[in-house]
Protein backbone atom coordinates (compact mmCIF):
# COMPACT_ATOMS: atom_id res chain seq x y z
CA UNK A 1 0.00 0.00 0.00
CA UNK A 2 1.28 3.71 -0.02
CA UNK A 3 1.32 5.52 2.38
CA UNK A 4 1.28 8.99 3.20
CA UNK A 5 3.05 11.20 5.94
CA UNK A 6 1.72 14.09 8.16
CA UNK A 7 3.92 16.31 10.14
CA UNK A 8 3.46 18.82 12.48
CA UNK A 9 6.70 20.86 13.10
CA UNK A 10 7.74 22.96 16.72
CA UNK A 11 10.90 25.09 16.17
CA UNK A 12 12.62 26.33 18.75
CA UNK A 13 14.60 29.86 18.13
CA UNK A 14 16.98 31.54 20.51
CA UNK A 15 16.21 35.65 20.37
CA UNK A 16 19.31 37.94 19.42
CA UNK A 17 18.40 40.15 22.53
CA UNK A 18 21.17 41.94 24.63
CA UNK A 19 20.28 40.57 27.87
CA UNK A 20 18.38 37.70 29.01
CA UNK A 21 14.37 36.79 29.16
CA UNK A 22 13.29 37.92 32.78
CA UNK A 23 17.23 39.59 34.34
CA UNK A 24 20.06 41.46 32.98
CA UNK A 25 22.51 39.03 32.80
CA UNK A 26 23.70 38.73 28.85
CA UNK A 27 22.23 36.89 26.31
CA UNK A 28 24.70 36.03 24.14
CA UNK A 29 26.83 33.00 25.99
CA UNK A 30 28.77 31.97 22.93
CA UNK A 31 32.02 32.88 24.38
CA UNK A 32 31.49 32.61 28.45
CA UNK A 33 32.88 30.65 30.70
CA UNK A 34 30.58 28.56 32.51
CA UNK A 35 28.37 29.70 35.04
CA UNK A 36 29.09 33.51 34.59
CA UNK A 37 26.18 34.95 32.85
CA UNK A 38 23.72 33.81 36.32
CA UNK A 39 22.13 35.69 38.74
CA UNK A 40 19.58 35.20 41.28
CA UNK A 41 16.72 35.71 38.66
CA UNK A 42 17.47 33.08 36.49
CA UNK A 43 18.99 30.72 39.29
CA UNK A 44 15.26 31.43 41.05
CA UNK A 45 16.48 32.38 44.49
CA UNK A 46 13.74 32.83 46.36
CA UNK A 47 12.56 36.84 46.88
CA UNK A 48 13.44 37.52 43.39
CA UNK A 49 11.27 39.37 40.28
CA UNK A 50 11.39 38.48 37.38
CA UNK A 51 10.68 41.40 34.33
CA UNK A 52 9.97 40.76 31.16
CA UNK A 53 12.56 41.70 28.06
CA UNK A 54 10.69 44.26 26.12
CA UNK A 55 12.55 43.42 23.00
CA UNK A 56 11.96 39.45 23.14
CA UNK A 57 8.36 41.07 23.07
CA UNK A 58 8.79 42.71 20.15
CA UNK A 59 10.74 40.31 18.27
CA UNK A 60 8.37 37.39 18.50
CA UNK A 61 5.67 40.10 17.51
CA UNK A 62 7.35 40.71 14.35
CA UNK A 63 8.16 37.28 13.52
CA UNK A 64 4.77 36.55 14.27
CA UNK A 65 3.37 39.44 12.02
CA UNK A 66 5.86 38.20 9.39
CA UNK A 67 3.77 34.43 9.68
CA UNK A 68 0.79 36.32 8.90
CA UNK A 69 -0.40 35.32 12.64
CA UNK A 70 -3.32 37.26 14.61
CA UNK A 71 -2.78 38.50 18.66
CA UNK A 72 -5.35 37.54 21.28
CA UNK A 73 -6.16 40.54 23.04
CA UNK A 74 -4.25 38.99 26.09
CA UNK A 75 -1.34 36.99 26.78
CA UNK A 76 0.15 35.87 29.62
CA UNK A 77 3.03 33.65 30.65
CA UNK A 78 2.53 29.95 33.00
CA UNK A 79 4.91 27.76 34.84
CA UNK A 80 5.55 24.65 33.35
CA UNK A 81 6.37 22.28 36.07
CA UNK A 82 9.05 19.96 35.90
CA UNK A 83 12.10 17.83 37.59
CA UNK A 84 15.05 17.98 35.50
CA UNK A 85 18.17 19.92 36.14
CA UNK A 86 18.64 21.73 33.27
CA UNK A 87 15.93 24.07 35.22
CA UNK A 88 17.25 25.54 37.88
CA UNK A 89 13.75 26.94 39.43
CA UNK A 90 12.04 23.44 38.89
CA UNK A 91 9.34 24.94 36.24
CA UNK A 92 10.06 27.23 33.13
CA UNK A 93 8.10 29.96 32.21
CA UNK A 94 6.18 29.45 29.32
CA UNK A 95 2.85 30.20 28.07
CA UNK A 96 0.32 28.10 28.05
CA UNK A 97 -3.57 28.94 27.07
CA UNK A 98 -3.12 32.63 25.64
CA UNK A 99 0.15 32.59 23.73
CA UNK A 100 1.34 35.88 22.13
CA UNK A 101 0.53 35.02 18.66
CA UNK A 102 -1.64 32.76 17.14
CA UNK A 103 -3.09 31.30 13.78
CA UNK A 104 -0.79 32.41 10.82
CA UNK A 105 0.56 30.71 7.42
CA UNK A 106 4.11 30.19 5.57
CA UNK A 107 3.46 28.80 2.17
CA UNK A 108 5.32 26.26 0.41
CA UNK A 109 5.11 24.56 -3.04
CA UNK A 110 3.37 21.35 -3.13
CA UNK A 111 2.93 19.04 -6.10
CA UNK A 112 -0.86 21.12 -6.47
CA UNK A 113 0.89 24.31 -6.40
CA UNK A 114 1.64 26.75 -3.23
CA UNK A 115 -0.08 25.78 -0.33
CA UNK A 116 0.01 27.06 3.10
CA UNK A 117 1.78 25.56 6.07
CA UNK A 118 -0.47 26.95 8.75
CA UNK A 119 1.06 28.29 12.20
CA UNK A 120 -1.10 27.53 15.52
CA UNK A 121 1.34 29.52 17.75
CA UNK A 122 4.29 31.52 18.21
CA UNK A 123 4.80 32.13 22.04
CA UNK A 124 7.79 33.24 24.20
CA UNK A 125 9.80 31.28 27.16
CA UNK A 126 12.91 31.05 28.39
CA UNK A 127 15.78 28.28 27.27
CA UNK A 128 17.11 25.63 29.55
CA UNK A 129 20.63 25.26 31.21
CA UNK A 130 22.95 23.03 29.05
CA UNK A 131 24.28 19.62 30.63
CA UNK A 132 27.57 17.83 29.99
CA UNK A 133 27.03 13.86 30.50
CA UNK A 134 30.82 12.69 31.98
CA UNK A 135 31.95 9.59 31.70
CA UNK A 136 35.22 9.11 33.61
CA UNK A 137 36.98 6.26 35.25
CA UNK A 138 33.44 3.93 35.37
CA UNK A 139 31.85 7.06 36.93
CA UNK A 140 29.13 8.47 35.32
CA UNK A 141 27.57 11.84 36.25
CA UNK A 142 26.59 15.10 34.83
CA UNK A 143 27.38 19.23 34.99
CA UNK A 144 25.84 22.01 34.71
CA UNK A 145 26.10 24.95 32.99
CA UNK A 146 23.35 27.92 33.71
CA UNK A 147 24.55 30.40 31.24
CA UNK A 148 21.99 29.66 28.46
CA UNK A 149 19.44 29.39 31.59
CA UNK A 150 17.07 32.34 30.93
CA UNK A 151 17.72 32.81 27.41
CA UNK A 152 14.79 33.93 25.42
CA UNK A 153 13.10 31.05 23.47
CA UNK A 154 10.62 31.92 20.79
CA UNK A 155 8.72 28.69 19.78
CA UNK A 156 6.72 28.48 16.25
CA UNK A 157 4.40 25.35 16.33
CA UNK A 158 2.26 24.09 12.71
CA UNK A 159 -0.32 22.32 12.24
CA UNK A 160 0.02 19.27 11.15
CA UNK A 161 0.06 20.38 7.36
CA UNK A 162 3.00 18.75 6.30
CA UNK A 163 2.32 16.17 3.52
CA UNK A 164 6.13 15.21 3.03
CA UNK A 165 9.71 15.96 4.29
CA UNK A 166 10.39 18.32 1.25
CA UNK A 167 7.60 20.37 2.39
CA UNK A 168 9.67 20.32 5.70
CA UNK A 169 12.65 21.40 4.15
CA UNK A 170 11.17 24.34 2.16
CA UNK A 171 9.23 25.43 5.15
CA UNK A 172 12.51 25.03 7.58
CA UNK A 173 14.70 26.87 4.60
CA UNK A 174 11.76 30.00 4.87
CA UNK A 175 11.35 30.04 7.77
CA UNK A 176 15.46 30.43 8.65
CA UNK A 177 15.79 33.14 5.75
CA UNK A 178 12.83 35.16 7.69
CA UNK A 179 14.34 35.19 10.82
CA UNK A 180 17.66 36.04 9.64
CA UNK A 181 15.72 38.95 7.18
CA UNK A 182 13.76 40.06 10.57
CA UNK A 183 17.06 39.89 12.51
CA UNK A 184 15.37 38.70 15.59
CA UNK A 185 17.39 35.02 15.32
CA UNK A 186 20.57 33.85 13.97
CA UNK A 187 19.46 30.51 12.53
CA UNK A 188 22.44 28.75 13.55
CA UNK A 189 22.01 25.12 13.93
CA UNK A 190 25.31 24.17 14.78
CA UNK A 191 25.34 26.30 17.96
CA UNK A 192 21.62 25.12 18.64
CA UNK A 193 19.96 28.65 18.04
CA UNK A 194 17.44 27.18 16.33
CA UNK A 195 16.25 23.72 16.96
CA UNK A 196 13.43 21.26 16.03
CA UNK A 197 10.98 18.89 17.47
CA UNK A 198 8.55 17.11 14.98
CA UNK A 199 5.47 14.48 14.80
CA UNK A 200 4.88 12.42 12.36
CA UNK A 201 1.91 9.78 11.42
CA UNK A 202 1.24 7.44 8.17
CA UNK A 203 -1.93 6.92 6.51
CA UNK A 204 -2.82 5.22 3.39
CA UNK A 205 -2.44 7.50 0.35
CA UNK A 206 -5.94 9.52 0.00
CA UNK A 207 -7.69 8.46 3.77
CA UNK A 208 -8.81 11.17 5.79
CA UNK A 209 -7.87 9.56 8.61
CA UNK A 210 -4.97 10.12 11.19
CA UNK A 211 -2.47 7.59 12.38
CA UNK A 212 -0.92 7.11 15.44
CA UNK A 213 1.46 9.95 15.91
CA UNK A 214 5.30 9.58 16.91
CA UNK A 215 6.96 12.78 18.20
CA UNK A 216 11.17 12.98 17.28
CA UNK A 217 12.92 15.06 19.60
CA UNK A 218 16.35 16.10 19.64
CA UNK A 219 17.13 17.83 16.06
CA UNK A 220 19.39 19.87 16.23
CA UNK A 221 20.14 19.95 12.75
CA UNK A 222 18.54 20.89 9.20
CA UNK A 223 20.18 17.28 7.97
CA UNK A 224 18.85 15.36 11.41
CA UNK A 225 15.05 16.87 10.82
CA UNK A 226 14.96 15.34 7.21
CA UNK A 227 16.74 12.42 7.57
CA UNK A 228 14.72 11.31 10.85
CA UNK A 229 11.87 11.84 9.59
CA UNK A 230 12.39 9.96 6.07
CA UNK A 231 13.41 7.27 8.57
CA UNK A 232 10.38 7.14 10.66
CA UNK A 233 8.11 7.57 7.65
CA UNK A 234 10.32 4.09 5.77
CA UNK A 235 10.15 2.61 9.72
CA UNK A 236 6.60 2.99 10.39
CA UNK A 237 5.38 2.21 7.06
CA UNK A 238 7.41 -1.12 7.32
CA UNK A 239 5.23 -1.65 10.52
CA UNK A 240 2.35 -1.30 8.93
CA UNK A 241 2.70 -3.25 5.92
CA UNK A 242 3.64 -6.23 8.42
CA UNK A 243 0.38 -5.79 9.71
CA UNK A 244 1.89 -4.08 13.00
CA UNK A 245 0.86 -1.23 14.62
CA UNK A 246 2.90 1.77 15.01
CA UNK A 247 3.12 3.20 19.14
CA UNK A 248 2.68 6.15 19.90
CA UNK A 249 5.74 7.36 21.44
CA UNK A 250 8.71 9.88 21.90
CA UNK A 251 12.40 9.08 19.66
CA UNK A 252 15.31 10.73 19.80
CA UNK A 253 17.33 10.97 16.38
CA UNK A 254 20.97 9.23 16.95
CA UNK A 255 22.73 10.74 14.56
CA UNK A 256 25.75 9.00 14.51
CA UNK A 257 23.26 5.96 13.71
CA UNK A 258 21.04 7.62 11.55
CA UNK A 259 18.29 6.13 13.59
CA UNK A 260 15.17 7.37 15.62
CA UNK A 261 15.25 5.58 18.84
CA UNK A 262 12.91 5.30 21.65
CA UNK A 263 14.02 7.66 24.42
CA UNK A 264 13.26 6.42 27.59
CA UNK A 265 10.31 8.53 28.62
CA UNK A 266 10.54 11.07 31.27
CA UNK A 267 8.68 9.87 34.18
CA UNK A 268 5.05 11.93 33.88
CA UNK A 269 6.52 13.78 31.59
CA UNK A 270 2.96 15.22 30.79
CA UNK A 271 1.92 15.87 33.85
CA UNK A 272 3.49 19.65 33.58
CA UNK A 273 0.95 21.32 36.56
CA UNK A 274 0.87 24.67 34.48
CA UNK A 275 -0.22 27.17 35.79
CA UNK A 276 -0.15 31.43 35.75
CA UNK A 277 3.16 32.38 36.62
CA UNK A 278 2.24 35.23 39.55
CA UNK A 279 5.05 37.53 39.02
CA UNK A 280 4.74 38.31 35.85
CA UNK A 281 1.70 40.40 34.92
CA UNK A 282 0.01 39.80 31.74
CA UNK A 283 0.61 41.61 28.41
CA UNK A 284 -2.07 43.40 26.09
CA UNK A 285 -0.74 44.13 23.00
CA UNK A 286 -2.00 47.17 21.35
CA UNK A 287 -2.89 47.69 17.68
CA UNK A 288 -0.76 50.97 17.51
CA UNK A 289 2.06 48.45 19.11
CA UNK A 290 1.26 45.95 16.32
CA UNK A 291 1.19 48.51 13.61
CA UNK A 292 4.67 49.93 14.98
CA UNK A 293 6.12 46.75 15.01
CA UNK A 294 4.64 46.15 11.68
CA UNK A 295 6.15 49.57 10.19
CA UNK A 296 9.46 48.27 11.39
CA UNK A 297 9.28 45.02 8.95
CA UNK A 298 11.98 44.94 6.21
CA UNK A 299 10.57 43.60 3.05
CA UNK A 300 10.34 39.49 3.41
CA UNK A 301 11.75 37.00 1.25
CA UNK A 302 8.93 35.94 -0.79
CA UNK A 303 8.52 39.64 -1.89
CA UNK A 304 11.51 40.32 -2.26
CA UNK A 305 12.06 37.60 -4.94
CA UNK A 306 8.54 38.54 -6.55
CA UNK A 307 10.36 41.91 -7.08
CA UNK A 308 13.51 41.45 -8.35
CA UNK A 309 11.88 38.70 -10.78
CA UNK A 310 9.89 42.05 -11.92
CA UNK A 311 12.20 44.74 -11.66
CA UNK A 312 14.91 43.20 -13.22
CA UNK A 313 13.87 40.42 -14.78
CA UNK A 314 15.81 37.30 -13.68
CA UNK A 315 14.27 33.74 -13.44
CA UNK A 316 12.64 33.39 -10.29
CA UNK A 317 14.66 30.44 -9.41
CA UNK A 318 17.74 32.79 -9.74
CA UNK A 319 15.71 34.90 -7.28
CA UNK A 320 15.39 32.83 -5.09
CA UNK A 321 18.82 32.36 -4.43
CA UNK A 322 19.83 35.62 -4.41
CA UNK A 323 17.01 36.20 -1.83
CA UNK A 324 17.86 33.22 0.60
CA UNK A 325 20.02 35.61 2.50
CA UNK A 326 18.96 39.21 2.76
CA UNK A 327 22.32 40.80 2.72
CA UNK A 328 23.03 38.68 -1.35
CA UNK A 329 20.19 39.98 -2.50
CA UNK A 330 21.17 43.58 -1.21
CA UNK A 331 24.86 42.73 -3.20
CA UNK A 332 23.16 41.61 -6.29
CA UNK A 333 21.09 45.09 -6.18
CA UNK A 334 24.09 46.99 -5.91
CA UNK A 335 25.92 45.42 -8.80
CA UNK A 336 22.35 45.58 -10.20
CA UNK A 337 22.69 49.42 -10.14
CA UNK A 338 25.89 49.77 -11.59
CA UNK A 339 25.82 47.47 -14.50
CA UNK A 340 22.89 47.32 -17.44
CA UNK A 341 22.61 43.63 -17.70
CA UNK A 342 21.04 42.17 -14.57
CA UNK A 343 20.62 38.40 -16.09
CA UNK A 344 24.38 38.95 -16.42
CA UNK A 345 24.85 39.97 -12.96
CA UNK A 346 22.70 37.16 -11.44
CA UNK A 347 24.76 34.59 -13.00
CA UNK A 348 27.89 35.61 -12.26
CA UNK A 349 26.55 35.61 -8.47
CA UNK A 350 24.35 32.29 -8.50
CA UNK A 351 27.49 30.40 -10.36
CA UNK A 352 30.92 32.03 -9.85
CA UNK A 353 30.50 33.88 -6.56
CA UNK A 354 28.67 31.47 -4.22
CA UNK A 355 31.05 28.91 -5.64
CA UNK A 356 33.67 30.76 -4.14
CA UNK A 357 32.10 31.55 -0.75
CA UNK A 358 30.84 28.09 -0.38
CA UNK A 359 34.40 26.48 -1.46
CA UNK A 360 36.36 29.66 0.97
CA UNK A 361 33.93 29.47 3.52
CA UNK A 362 33.33 33.39 3.43
CA UNK A 363 30.21 35.26 4.29
CA UNK A 364 28.81 37.43 1.35
CA UNK A 365 29.42 40.38 3.98
CA UNK A 366 32.69 39.76 3.83
CA UNK A 367 33.30 39.51 -0.07
CA UNK A 368 36.50 40.64 -1.41
CA UNK A 369 34.43 41.28 -4.59
CA UNK A 370 33.08 44.56 -4.29
CA UNK A 371 29.76 45.61 -6.15
CA UNK A 372 31.93 47.93 -8.11
CA UNK A 373 34.81 45.16 -9.21
CA UNK A 374 32.55 42.98 -10.34
CA UNK A 375 30.62 45.73 -12.17
CA UNK A 376 33.42 46.85 -13.98
CA UNK A 377 34.56 43.38 -14.51
CA UNK A 378 31.77 42.56 -16.87
CA UNK A 379 31.99 45.95 -18.33
CA UNK A 380 35.62 44.79 -19.59
CA UNK A 381 33.60 41.92 -20.98
CA UNK A 382 31.22 43.43 -22.42
CA UNK A 383 33.94 46.11 -23.97
CA UNK A 384 36.01 42.62 -25.75
CA UNK A 385 38.52 43.53 -23.22
CA UNK A 386 38.41 40.52 -21.57
CA UNK A 387 37.54 37.36 -23.03
CA UNK A 388 34.27 35.01 -21.73
CA UNK A 389 37.07 32.84 -20.88
CA UNK A 390 39.59 34.65 -19.53
CA UNK A 391 36.87 36.47 -17.53
CA UNK A 392 36.16 33.35 -15.18
CA UNK A 393 39.98 33.62 -14.30
CA UNK A 394 40.13 37.60 -13.73
CA UNK A 395 37.37 37.08 -11.12
CA UNK A 396 38.69 34.21 -9.40
CA UNK A 397 42.06 36.32 -8.47
CA UNK A 398 39.65 39.47 -7.62
CA UNK A 399 38.15 37.37 -5.26
CA UNK A 400 41.64 35.85 -3.89
CA UNK A 401 43.68 39.03 -4.44
CA UNK A 402 40.64 41.30 -3.22
CA UNK A 403 41.67 43.80 -6.17
CA UNK A 404 39.78 45.65 -9.28
CA UNK A 405 39.75 43.43 -12.25
CA UNK A 406 41.62 46.20 -14.15
CA UNK A 407 44.79 45.71 -11.85
CA UNK A 408 44.57 42.16 -12.59
CA UNK A 409 43.87 42.31 -16.16
CA UNK A 410 46.91 44.71 -16.60
CA UNK A 411 49.32 42.39 -13.95
CA UNK A 412 48.31 39.50 -15.57
CA UNK A 413 48.70 40.37 -19.26
CA UNK A 414 45.04 38.88 -19.75
CA UNK A 415 44.11 41.74 -22.14
CA UNK A 416 42.26 39.79 -25.11
CA UNK A 417 43.96 40.46 -28.63
CA UNK A 418 41.86 41.80 -30.81
CA UNK A 419 44.41 42.95 -33.58
CA UNK A 420 44.28 40.82 -36.55
CA UNK A 421 47.60 40.88 -37.50
CA UNK A 422 48.97 39.80 -34.52
CA UNK A 423 46.48 37.07 -34.21
CA UNK A 424 47.41 36.37 -37.99
CA UNK A 425 50.86 35.71 -37.26
CA UNK A 426 50.23 32.87 -34.22
CA UNK A 427 47.69 31.64 -36.88
CA UNK A 428 50.31 30.81 -38.94
CA UNK A 429 53.21 29.36 -36.33
CA UNK A 430 50.33 27.16 -35.29
CA UNK A 431 49.65 25.84 -39.02
CA UNK A 432 53.07 25.58 -39.17
CA UNK A 433 53.79 23.10 -36.28
CA UNK A 434 50.80 21.21 -36.93
CA UNK A 435 50.51 20.45 -40.90
CA UNK A 436 48.17 16.61 -39.93
CA UNK A 437 45.64 19.35 -38.26
CA UNK A 438 45.94 21.26 -41.53
CA UNK A 439 45.61 18.35 -44.10
CA UNK A 440 42.77 17.06 -42.54
CA UNK A 441 40.66 20.13 -42.36
CA UNK A 442 41.43 20.58 -46.25
CA UNK A 443 40.36 17.08 -46.80
CA UNK A 444 37.07 18.31 -45.36
CA UNK A 445 37.25 17.39 -41.36
CA UNK A 446 35.45 20.67 -39.70
CA UNK A 447 36.64 19.27 -36.21
CA UNK A 448 40.21 20.14 -37.10
CA UNK A 449 39.55 23.83 -37.09
CA UNK A 450 38.34 23.14 -33.47
CA UNK A 451 41.33 22.11 -32.63
CA UNK A 452 43.37 24.72 -34.57
CA UNK A 453 41.24 27.42 -32.85
CA UNK A 454 42.33 25.31 -29.63
CA UNK A 455 45.83 25.52 -30.36
CA UNK A 456 45.56 29.54 -30.99
CA UNK A 457 44.12 30.07 -27.55
CA UNK A 458 46.58 27.82 -25.83
CA UNK A 459 49.56 29.83 -27.87
CA UNK A 460 47.99 33.52 -26.50
CA UNK A 461 47.09 31.58 -22.96
CA UNK A 462 43.40 32.15 -23.77
CA UNK A 463 43.80 36.03 -24.42
CA UNK A 464 42.75 35.78 -28.67
CA UNK A 465 39.57 36.48 -29.63
CA UNK A 466 38.14 33.17 -30.42
CA UNK A 467 36.19 34.72 -33.00
CA UNK A 468 38.37 36.51 -34.77
CA UNK A 469 40.90 33.22 -34.67
CA UNK A 470 38.50 31.17 -36.05
CA UNK A 471 37.96 33.72 -38.72
CA UNK A 472 41.74 34.08 -40.02
CA UNK A 473 41.82 30.90 -39.75
CA UNK A 474 39.33 29.70 -42.19
CA UNK A 475 40.76 32.34 -44.39
CA UNK A 476 44.61 31.14 -44.20
CA UNK A 477 43.19 27.54 -45.04
CA UNK B 1 -13.45 16.54 47.67
CA UNK B 2 -11.71 13.65 49.32
CA UNK B 3 -8.60 12.70 47.56
CA UNK B 4 -7.27 8.76 46.71
CA UNK B 5 -4.23 7.47 48.53
CA UNK B 6 -2.56 6.96 45.22
CA UNK B 7 -2.94 10.75 44.06
CA UNK B 8 -1.30 11.77 47.01
CA UNK B 9 1.19 9.59 46.30
CA UNK B 10 0.94 10.74 42.50
CA UNK B 11 1.48 14.18 44.08
CA UNK B 12 4.32 13.42 46.62
CA UNK B 13 6.06 12.27 43.53
CA UNK B 14 6.01 15.25 41.50
CA UNK B 15 7.32 17.05 43.85
CA UNK B 16 10.70 14.37 44.70
CA UNK B 17 8.80 13.84 47.92
CA UNK B 18 9.22 10.08 49.82
CA UNK B 19 6.63 9.79 51.76
CA UNK B 20 6.01 6.80 54.47
CA UNK B 21 3.04 4.65 54.27
CA UNK B 22 1.41 6.63 57.21
CA UNK B 23 2.42 9.97 56.04
CA UNK B 24 0.23 9.36 52.92
CA UNK B 25 -2.59 8.59 54.84
CA UNK B 26 -2.22 11.35 57.09
CA UNK B 27 -1.70 13.87 54.17
CA UNK B 28 -4.56 12.37 52.12
CA UNK B 29 -6.87 13.47 55.25
CA UNK B 30 -5.13 17.12 55.02
CA UNK B 31 -4.86 17.74 51.50
CA UNK B 32 -8.91 16.53 51.49
CA UNK B 33 -9.47 18.64 54.33
CA UNK B 34 -7.75 22.01 52.86
CA UNK B 35 -9.41 20.97 49.25
CA UNK B 36 -12.96 20.61 50.81
CA UNK B 37 -12.23 24.00 52.58
CA UNK B 38 -11.36 25.74 49.49
CA UNK B 39 -14.81 23.79 47.79
CA UNK B 40 -16.34 27.08 49.67
CA UNK B 41 -15.87 29.32 46.77
CA UNK B 42 -17.60 26.78 44.27
CA UNK B 43 -20.89 28.27 45.68
CA UNK B 44 -20.07 31.70 44.82
CA UNK B 45 -22.29 33.09 41.86
CA UNK B 46 -19.25 34.36 39.00
CA UNK B 47 -21.27 34.30 36.10
CA UNK B 48 -20.98 37.73 35.29
CA UNK B 49 -17.26 38.17 36.35
CA UNK B 50 -14.21 37.70 33.71
CA UNK B 51 -11.88 34.97 34.04
CA UNK B 52 -8.40 36.29 35.29
CA UNK B 53 -4.55 34.86 36.14
CA UNK B 54 -4.07 37.81 38.28
CA UNK B 55 -5.68 39.59 40.61
CA UNK B 56 -2.97 42.87 40.69
CA UNK B 57 -4.07 45.95 38.01
CA UNK B 58 -1.26 45.17 36.61
CA UNK B 59 -0.47 44.57 32.56
CA UNK B 60 2.57 45.09 30.20
CA UNK B 61 5.05 45.77 32.83
CA UNK B 62 8.58 45.18 30.83
CA UNK B 63 12.07 46.45 31.22
CA UNK B 64 14.27 47.61 28.29
CA UNK B 65 16.83 45.14 27.00
CA UNK B 66 19.90 46.50 28.71
CA UNK B 67 22.40 43.51 30.06
CA UNK B 68 23.58 44.13 33.36
CA UNK B 69 26.04 42.29 35.42
CA UNK B 70 25.60 38.95 36.79
CA UNK B 71 26.86 37.55 40.49
CA UNK B 72 30.35 36.61 40.40
CA UNK B 73 31.04 32.61 40.31
CA UNK B 74 32.34 31.61 43.08
CA UNK B 75 28.95 32.96 44.52
CA UNK B 76 26.95 31.10 42.30
CA UNK B 77 28.67 28.42 42.91
CA UNK B 78 28.58 28.89 47.15
CA UNK B 79 25.37 26.09 47.38
CA UNK B 80 26.27 23.81 45.05
CA UNK B 81 26.25 20.20 46.70
CA UNK B 82 29.23 19.32 44.22
CA UNK B 83 31.01 20.67 41.62
CA UNK B 84 33.78 20.08 39.41
CA UNK B 85 35.53 22.44 36.57
CA UNK B 86 33.48 25.76 37.60
CA UNK B 87 29.95 23.31 36.83
CA UNK B 88 27.28 22.37 38.88
CA UNK B 89 27.47 18.13 39.15
CA UNK B 90 24.61 16.04 39.52
CA UNK B 91 24.04 12.19 39.70
CA UNK B 92 23.95 10.71 35.94
CA UNK B 93 21.13 12.49 33.53
CA UNK B 94 20.19 10.81 30.71
CA UNK B 95 18.18 12.20 27.70
ZN1 LIG C 1 20.19 36.24 35.27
Amino acid sequence: MEYEPIIGLETHAQLLTESKMFCRCRADYAAAPPNTLVCPVCLGLPGVLPVINRRAVEYTVMTALALNCSFPEHAKFDRKNYHYPDLPKGYQISQYDLPLSQNGWLAVDSPGGPKRIRIRRVHLEEDTAKLFHVANQGETYSLIDFNRAGVPLMEIVTEHDFASVDEVRQYIIKLRAILRYLGVCSGDMETGAMRFEANISLRPKGSDKYGTKVEVKNLNSFRAVLKSLQYEMDRQARLLEAGGQVKQETMGWDDAGNVTVVQRSKEEADDYRYFPEPDLPPLVLSREWIESLRARLPELPDAKRQRLVAQYGITPYDAGILTGEKALAEYFEACAARHPNAKAVANWITRDLLQLLNSTNTTIEACPVTPDSLAQMLKLLDDGVISSKLAKTVFEEMFKAGKGPEEIVAAQGLIQISDASQIESIVEEVMATNPRAVADFRAGKEQALTFLVGQVMKATRGRASPALANEILRRKL
Amino acid sequence: MKLTVDQVRHVAHLARLALEPEELERFREQLSAILEYAEVLQELDTQAIPATAMVVPLENVMRPDQAGPSLPREEVLANAPQREQDCFRVRAILD
